[in-house]
């Protein structure tokens, strides 16, 4: 292993430390992070699929409030380097995720509460009036932030790869198929977070139907897709409870020329 | 307020708030959470509008108080504060508890509609999608899934700061005059049915346990020791090759026993049903305030107990 791919796997670590907290570009969701460790690693193809795998565990992994989910970051980075470089297999990739996710939702629970000291020293920033001061102590926790996703990663990279490997080869043969086994089902949990989330009495037959057009049916996802989108709109225009303002009320012609006319007469 | 100041934020100003927004949790802290990140957004403006020390430690100061909200619904929030910090700095009576309350007031509701849209549907659809094309062992999914993502994110952080700060404080009736409640009702429709249709597809959950074996009648089998005769000495001939097609496709056996496993009784009630039945069960445990990750630690030890006893394969 170069010293350049040590640098590009530490960069590639750093970046989805800093995405674990924004939230934004999504460096730090699986198919992203593993894929490009793949890259930088030379296993490109090992990445994707552990990305892709991973990607459907987490799913349902969303910050809400002030609540701190489990560390998609740390779980995709140091899983994908243990398969990429130690020889790990996806299925150990995926057992060995997990108990990353909760690794580095610690972490992050750390690093979020030091930050409150930077808070309070950009307080002092700002009674000086000091821009400067308060942009610092904000680039500053983000720093951290990477960190505490590249240091981890330099720690596993650090240890010779012979130990890495006689340890995931001493794992017993029941406990690999138990755990690959699991790995298929898994991603139940993460549905039953979305669900959880967003499921009220009403929208459970949306459920239904979607599952049971799936079981027996072939369409591919695209045209699923299109066929939610269609059950969205149309929930939309005939709920009642969107229709008592708009339909029901004044003419004021938003959708429906028909009823106009009709009033007017 | 010592000046006036009629300066009007351009077009740059409030792109570089933008662009600024994007880094709005890199100091999230448990004390006042989005509040630094708040602040370093708002900065491009602040330093336009005001120019003493004393007016800018103020305007920080306001800016450093408790913020939390969903980090891309935070956009809204930041075009109303941009008017209100204007008409402020152009000598109008807003004071520090008007700005507050305008955040306060806006964060909350909005933080409501962001969750189930972003992280409760598109996230999931997109990635579910994304993930389907990577374990076929393409890498549009990743691409497609950064690039939609980003695309729309941008797109929304963008035209939601300018909507917020074209319409000030007119926005709040806006967002609760229904159309907000409309985006997280149909959002969730789509999610919903499209986890009905991703449960069946991608959890896979295998049982080869046997149930019964039962010997298959001969005349109810294909005859392959007929063929296999023909085969060695030589006189195999097309018509005996489409007479054992014909056997298979009339549904005769082609193994002499056959085996049914705990998977072809599921199968024939309702195929997907058990990856139905485990969700169904996550969800009730869920509800019940059972951490995810305790679910997904019980369900490596289920895994593993059914796999030495033979039930899942």
């Amino acid at each position: 292993m170069s010293i350049f791919t040590v640098i590009l796997v530490l960069l590639v670590a750093f970046l989805a430390g800093m995405e674990g907290i924004l939230d934004e570009f999504q460096f730090h969701q699986p198919i992203i992070a593993a894929s490009l460790i793949g890259i930088v690693t030379g296993n490109p193809l090992q990445g994707l699929l552990l990305g892709g795998t991973l990607q459907l565990i987490a799913l349902g992994w969303m910050n809400i409030g002030a609540a701190v989910a489990p560390d998609a970051a740390l779980a995709s980075i140091a899983s994908a380097i243990l398969v990429t470089i130690n020889g790990a297999s996806i299925s150990e990739g995926i057992a060995l995720a997990i108990p990353l996710a909760i690794a580095g939702q610690v972490l992050t629970m750390f690093v979020r509460t030091i930050t409150v000291g930077i808070a309070h020293g950009a307080d002092r920033k700002a009674k000086e009036g000091s821009f400067r001061g308060v942009e610092m102590y904000h680039i500053g926790a983000l720093m951290l932030q990477g960190l505490r996703i590249a240091i981890p990663a330099g720690i596993i990279l650090a240890v010779p790869a012979g130990v890495v490997t006689d340890a995931l080869n001493s794992i017993p043969a029941w406990l690999t198929g138990g755990l690959a086994v699991a790995g298929g089902f898994i991603v139940a949990v993460g549905y039953a977070m979305v669900i959880n989330m967003m499921a009220t009495p009403k929208l459970w037959v949306f459920f239904a139907l979607g599952f049971a057009l799936s079981a027996v049916g072939d369409l591919n996802l695209i045209a699923m897709g299109i066929i939610g989108v269609v059950l969205a709109l149309l929930f939309l225009q005939f709920s009642p409870e969107f229709n008592q303002g708009g339909g029901g009320g004044g003419n004021s012609g938003s959708g429906d020329p028909l009823n106009d006319i009709l009033n007017d007469y | 307020m010592a000046e006036n100041n009629n300066y009007k934020l351009t077009k740059r100003d409030r792109f570089n708030v933008f662009w600024r927004s994007q880094f709005l949790q890199a100091s999230w802290n448990f004390e006042r959470m989005q509040n630094v990140g708040w602040a370093y957004a708002m900065i491009p403006a602040l330093k336009k509008l005001y120019t003493t020390e004393e007016d800018r430690a103020a305007a920080l100061k306001r800016h450093l108080e408790f913020f939390n909200t969903h980090p891309y619904l935070a956009s809204p929030v930041f075009g109303v504060t941009l008017t209100l910090e204007e008409e402020r700095a152009a000598g109008k009576d807003i004071d520090d508890a008007a700005i507050q309350g305008v955040k306060i007031g806006m964060m909350g509701p909005l933080a409501g509609v962001g969750d189930p849209v972003f992280w409760g549907t598109l996230r999931p659809v997109l990635g579910a999608f994304a993930a389907s094309l990577a374990l076929s062992e393409s890498w549009l999914g990743p691409i497609i899934f950064f690039f939609v993502w980003n695309i729309i994110r941008m797109a929304f952080l963008w035209y939601t700061q300018e909507l917020g700060y074209v319409q000030g404080g007119n926005i709040t009736k806006n967002l609760s005059g229904g159309l907000m409640q409309k985006l997280t009702q149909g959002a969730s429709v789509l999610g919903m049915f499209i986890m009905g249709v991703l449960v069946p597809r991608w959890t896979s959950m295998h049982f080869p346990m046997v149930l019964s074996r039962m010997d298959v009648p001969a005349e109810e089998m294909v005859d392959f020791s007929g063929i296999a005769e023909a085969a060695n000495e030589g006189v195999i001939s097309g018509d005996m090759l489409r007479g054992v097609v014909a056997q298979i496709q009339s549904g005769m056996s082609i193994e002499p026993e056959q085996v049914t496993t705990l998977q072809n009784t599921l199968d024939q009630l309702l195929p997907g049903l058990a990856p139905l039945l485990l969700t169904l069960g996550c969800v009730w445990l869920l509800r019940k305030k059972v951490s995810p990750i305790t679910i997904i630690f019980g369900l490596f030890v289920i895994g593993i107990l059914g796999y030495v006893l033979g039930i899942f394969g």
